[in-house]
């Protein structure tokens, strides 16, 4: 049970966070077009290491 | 030439079976009652089952006929009485540990897709509360399962593809032929977008074998898991964490000396805190950037297979409230959408585990210009 609220707790900080850093990322490719590229590339990076914090968490929890 | 078009028609088979994964609830799969599954629990217990590795392929039981479709593998154990062989079909597909196969003086059965041998003087499995075998254990298990038999067949896909890539080079042409133009982008990709940008100009080239392997590898098995055959390769705990042990050894033999003094010996901050520094930096290289490969990969697979199971088995729950048609339609639809981004994700995640694995060898073999 107290698994489960954890496991909840666990996306939305998630989701917190993949909302962050997909805004931002849209914000700088709408300001710089032509940067597009290095931008998705980061934002894939940082998306990657923030999943594995969730994942670890959740794996832990479960 | 023939090459080229021999992998092509083994390519185009490969795309057929990814355009089918929903055939896999069709079949109306049984439980060892014989019944059809409809409850939620036994939906879990085959979503489980499913993300489990087996010693048989399971494609399809015909419900009238009680006939089970599908191939078995070959069984390799390391018993008391030595080395034993078999195929796995000498278990009549029993997982229950009921099914018992002599072999020498050993005696085999299988249970919960573990293969356990029988103490002397047994001749049935016997269980205690918790439904764990008391006069049984397990044994060192060779076996061709199905991950293996995964693994391998992923394995020849690559040295065909990338044979045929490597000998249209050879002939003195720049521009690859037949199935080649298809793999050149892609290795050109990774050289360009994901080694030089993350490793360096300089130091690239040694570590391209490992990184096009483990891209591809991991591709290759995503993809498989899309397939009706049923992977779950990289679902696997044990393949995702071999993988990451791989890179870790790789990124911390191939450390510069300024890797090193920056990990044991920091410069420019206090003296004390710089053992402190170093016990974070180790632990952090030998154990949280590994265990972080391993769990993503693993997790991303197992969630995927997870959902996908999920929606096709809502044609089984939602059935009642829904009607035949209404919730196979609904699981269908709702199925394909997901097994469309797992596409994607199949991709994401082999260009995630080798991104980060450059990132991590361009961190250990960085040089710094001392001022």
């Amino acid at each position: 049970m107290y698994n489960l609220i954890g496991a909840g707790l666990v996306v939305i900080g998630g989701g917190i966070g993949l909302g962050q850093i997909g805004g931002k990322a849209m914000e700088g490719i709408a300001r710089q077009p032509e940067a597009a590229g290095k931008i998705q590339t980061a934002m894939i990076i940082i998306g990657a290491l923030l999943e594995g914090l969730a994942f670890g968490a959740l794996i832990l929890g479960a | 030439m023939a090459v080229a078009t021999k992998t092509i028609k083994f390519i185009a088979v490969l795309v057929l079976a990814l355009s089918s994964f929903s055939v896999f609830a069709e079949g109306g799969d049984q439980d060892e009652k014989g019944n059809l599954i409809d409850s939620p629990e036994e939906i879990k217990e085959y979503i489980a089952h499913h993300l489990k590795d087996s010693h048989d392929f399971h494609l399809y039981t015909d419900n009238a006929s009680g006939k089970h479709w599908g191939f078995s593998l070959p069984v390799i154990v390391w018993t008391k009485d030595g080395l034993k062989t078999f195929m796995s079909s000498a278990f009549h597909h029993d997982d229950q540990g009921k099914v018992v196969v002599e072999k020498g003086n050993a005696r085999l059965v299988k249970l919960h897709s573990k293969i356990y041998e029988l103490e002397a003087g047994a001749a049935t499995v016997n269980f205690d509360e918790s439904h764990h075998a008391t006069n049984a254990h397990k044994v060192l298990d060779f076996s061709i399962t199905k991950s293996v038999f995964g693994m391998l067949l992923a394995g020849l896909l690559m040295l065909l593809g990338f044979g045929a890539l490597a000998r249209s080079y050879k002939n003195g042409k720049s521009i690859p032929t037949g199935f080649g133009r298809v793999l050149e982008p892609l290795v050109i990709y990774v050289r360009d977008d994901i080694a030089k940008p993350n490793i360096g100009e300089k130091k690239y080239r040694k570590f391209m074998g490992f990184l096009l392997t483990v891209f591809f590898f991991i591709w290759i098995l995503n993809l498989l898991g899309l397939t009706p055959l049923g992977f779950n390769v990289t679902g696997q705990i044990a393949v995702t964490a071999c993988l990451a042990i791989f890179t870790m050894v790789i990124y911390m033999f191939s450390g510069s000396k300024d890797f090193w003094a920056h990990t044991l010996w920091m410069p420019g901050v206090p003296v004390i805190l710089r053992p402190v520094l170093a016990v974070i930096e180790l632990v952090g290289f030998v154990l949280i950037k590994p265990f972080s490969l391993l769990v993503r990969l693993f997790a991303n697979m197992t969630a995927g297979h997870f959902v996908v199971m999920s929606l096709i088995a809502l044609m089984i729950t939602m059935k009642k409230s829904f009607g035949v048609v209404g919730s196979t339609g609904m699981s269908l639809v709702l199925a394909l959408f997901i097994t469309v981004i797992e596409l994607l994700v199949a991709f994401l995640q082999a260009f995630i585990f080798t991104m980060l694995s450059s990132l991590f060898i361009g961190m250990a073999v960085e040089e710094h210009d001392h001022h």
